[in-house]
């Protein structure tokens, strides 16, 4: 147990070591990161004076070592734009985007589990139909032209709901519902495919056998055997979400890590750019770590792999 | 593989091809592999038996002929101004008796013969894609799970690096910096994609490289990269083809999103995603422009996944993608 967490930490450890060399290469793409950070009507002379000011004539192991040197104290250098440190810029935004996110999931999973186990046993039934199809849809779905509509109705035409910005809880409905939705198709489909499985085992049978309830059986003997590849797909999902909220943030101008970095882009400000990406990834590498943790209480034979 | 598809004698006669056994009345000492084409003729009818995925290969081939033939079926020109007809809704009639069927964009564009032509660029770039980080993963998946060991260990923490990226955020940061273009985006997504084919290869490698016919290629003394060709890569060529078919949905839709930030195939080129993008500004006057754009990718894709889902079921049921 001990060492298998161990040695998923170390390999946590070792992905964050290559996020950060993929993050520092993001720059270095063009091959000439002094010309991509300043304006584009710099002079040749201003950007030799800025790639010796900044380093940039240094071996790439030597500026990477540098850069590794500031990411790990979550230095990513100043905003060109607003003269900030870039990562306080993110940080600052990180909570509206985990908000999105949180909010994204505890839909999914509060519509995806009971459709998918509903589905899984009333099999073949107009209620599996019906999921399956909004499931199938679900996937099929883009993102920004869900949130378009979902604006057009209810914001447009109905007036129910607001359309942008952060606020009170009416203003996280459309945003969140956009963004869960396809986790919701993906995580209901996979819930069915679970239960299914499961419900066909010998401890099944051998439950209903010895008397056990129906409700029983599907809550608990078989939800708790198919719970496992949720866990491990709700993980991964997270990585749908906190991408996803690039494009939806962008749609309801939620002011988060997502809109930020989009904004970043279009005016060149690669620091800010730099710090969303690392901080996003690194999120993603620490809650799947996480993910595992729990991961070996739900299934006990992981510890003795 | 799997065990043949047991046959019976009526069943496999009108199978085959009526040029093969007819030829001038000499039967041919050996029928060119019957096998193989027996077997995909039942995975065939297999397949269309299911409806859902019929329903989505029809899909795809409507969409993939009116990519091909674009100029012949889109009643207008894609590109053509009209500032006169601008923002008509669906199903207008110009003074020349011409329909614009979903009527038209803010500059008097024909919304139908754009959406038409974006078909293009989403296929394209779809099966460029595709293609690319298929190849790629194909390769990575082999050599981790035929050589193992380090190697193994080391390719699949490079798949957990890629996959720790938000992939639309990764594709957007680095486009921004090398600029947009088809062949930017093509190769941004390609090279990104392919940690789905290398993860699978990699299982159905690990299995088949247990088998007695790839001891005894290596017992006689085949070379390494030969087993794998001959020998590994061709069962491994089923469920890559399942998850290439299923990838091929989510790079159209990553492809409409890059366009609809406005990071993908620059204007005035039509694609369904810039489409989009124009339209939401006109979303409280003009509801279709942002409408109809949205609904080709939720059928293409729709169509692709119907079809992949069905490919799957068919040919490798246990596979999970």
């Amino acid at each position: 147990m001990k060492s298998y967490l161990l040695r998923r930490l170390w390999q946590s450890l070792l992905v964050l070591f290559g996020v950060s060399v993929v993050v520092f290469l993001i720059l270095h793409l063009t091959g000439d990161p002094a010309a991509l950070l300043l304006p584009p009507d710099a002079t040749a002379e201003d950007i030799a004076k800025f790639r010796t000011a900044m380093g940039f004539d240094d071996p790439v192991a030597v500026q990477y070592l540098r850069f590794l040197k500031g990411a790990v104290r979550g230095d990513f250098g100043e905003s060109l734009r607003h003269g900030e440190p870039a990562m306080a810029l993110v940080v600052e935004r990180l909570p509206a985007t985990f908000q999105l996110a949180g909010a994204g999931l505890l839909i999914a999973l509060c519509l995806a589990i009971p459709a998918g186990i509903v589905s899984a046993v009333r099999r073949n039934t107009a209620v599996d139909y019906v999921s399956t199809v909004v499931a199938l849809l679900g996937q099929a779905m883009p993102t920004f032209w869900l949130g378009i509509m979902l604006i057009l109705v209810f914001s447009v035409r109905l007036n129910w709901l607001p359309s942008s910005g952060r606020g009170g809880l009416e203003h996280l409905i459309l945003p969140a519902i956009t963004l869960g939705l396809f986790t919701t198709a993906r995580i209901t489909r996979l819930t069915r495919s679970g239960m299914l499985e499961v419900l066909g085992q010998d401890y099944i049978r051998t439950a209903r056998a010895k008397g056990v309830g129906e409700p029983p059986v599907v809550w608990k003997h078989a939800l708790k055997n198919a719970s496992i590849p949720i866990v491990t797909i709700v993980g991964i999902e997270l990585g749908t979400l906190l991408g996803g909220s690039v494009i939806t943030e962008t749609i309801f101008a939620w002011p988060g890590v997502g809109r930020l970095s989009v904004q970043a882009i279009f005016n060149r400000d690669y620091p800010v750019v730099q710090s969303a990406v690392f901080l996003l990834a690194s999120t993603f590498v620490i809650v799947n770590f996480l993910v595992d943790i729990v991961y070996t209480y739900l299934d006990p034979r992981i510890r003795y792999r | 593989m799997a065990a043949r598809p047991p046959s019976t004698p009526a069943d496999g006669a009108h199978l085959h091809p009526p040029a093969a056994p007819a030829a001038a009345g000499v039967a041919p000492l050996v029928r060119p592999r019957p096998w193989a084409e027996r077997e995909w003729m039942t995975l065939l009818r297999r397949l269309v038996r299911r409806r859902t995925a019929l329903f989505g290969l029809l899909v795809v081939l409507v969409v993939m002929l009116a990519a091909a033939a674009a100029p012949l079926v889109a009643p207008f020109d894609p590109l053509e101004q009209d500032i006169g007809q601008r923002l008509r809704e669906p199903g207008w009639q110009d003074a020349q008796g011409r329909v614009h069927a979903l009527g038209t964009d803010h500059l008097g564009r024909d919304i139908l013969s754009r959406i038409i032509f974006g078909s293009r660029i989403a296929l394209l770039v779809g099966l460029a894609a595709v293609v690319i980080s298929g190849v790629l993963g194909m390769i990575i998946g082999l050599v981790a799970g035929y050589f193992g060991g380090r190697m193994d260990d080391f390719l699949m923490r490079l798949a957990d690096v890629q996959l720790a990226f938000p992939f639309i955020l990764l594709a957007i940061a680095v486009i921004g910096v090398l600029g947009p273009s088809l062949r930017n985006i093509i190769i941004v997504i390609g090279v990104s994609s392919w940690v789905v084919y290398a993860r699978v290869v990699r299982g159905e490698v690990l299995s088949i490289r247990e088998r007695e016919y790839v001891h005894a290629a290596v017992a006689l003394g085949s070379r390494h990269w030969r087993v794998l060709v001959t020998h590994v890569l061709p069962n491994t060529f089923t469920p890559w083809l399942v998850v290439a078919t299923l990838d091929m949905a989510r790079v159209i839709v990553i492809e409409s999103a890059l366009s609809f930030l406005g990071l993908g195939v620059q204007p005035p080129t039509p694609t369904w995603g810039g489409m989009l993008a124009d339209g939401r500004v006109y979303l409280s006057t003009a509801w279709w422009l942002a409408t109809f754009p949205g609904l080709a990718i939720l059928i293409t894709v729709l169509g692709i996944n119907l079809f992949g889902d069905g490919l799957r079921d068919t040919l490798d049921p246990r596979l999970k993608v």
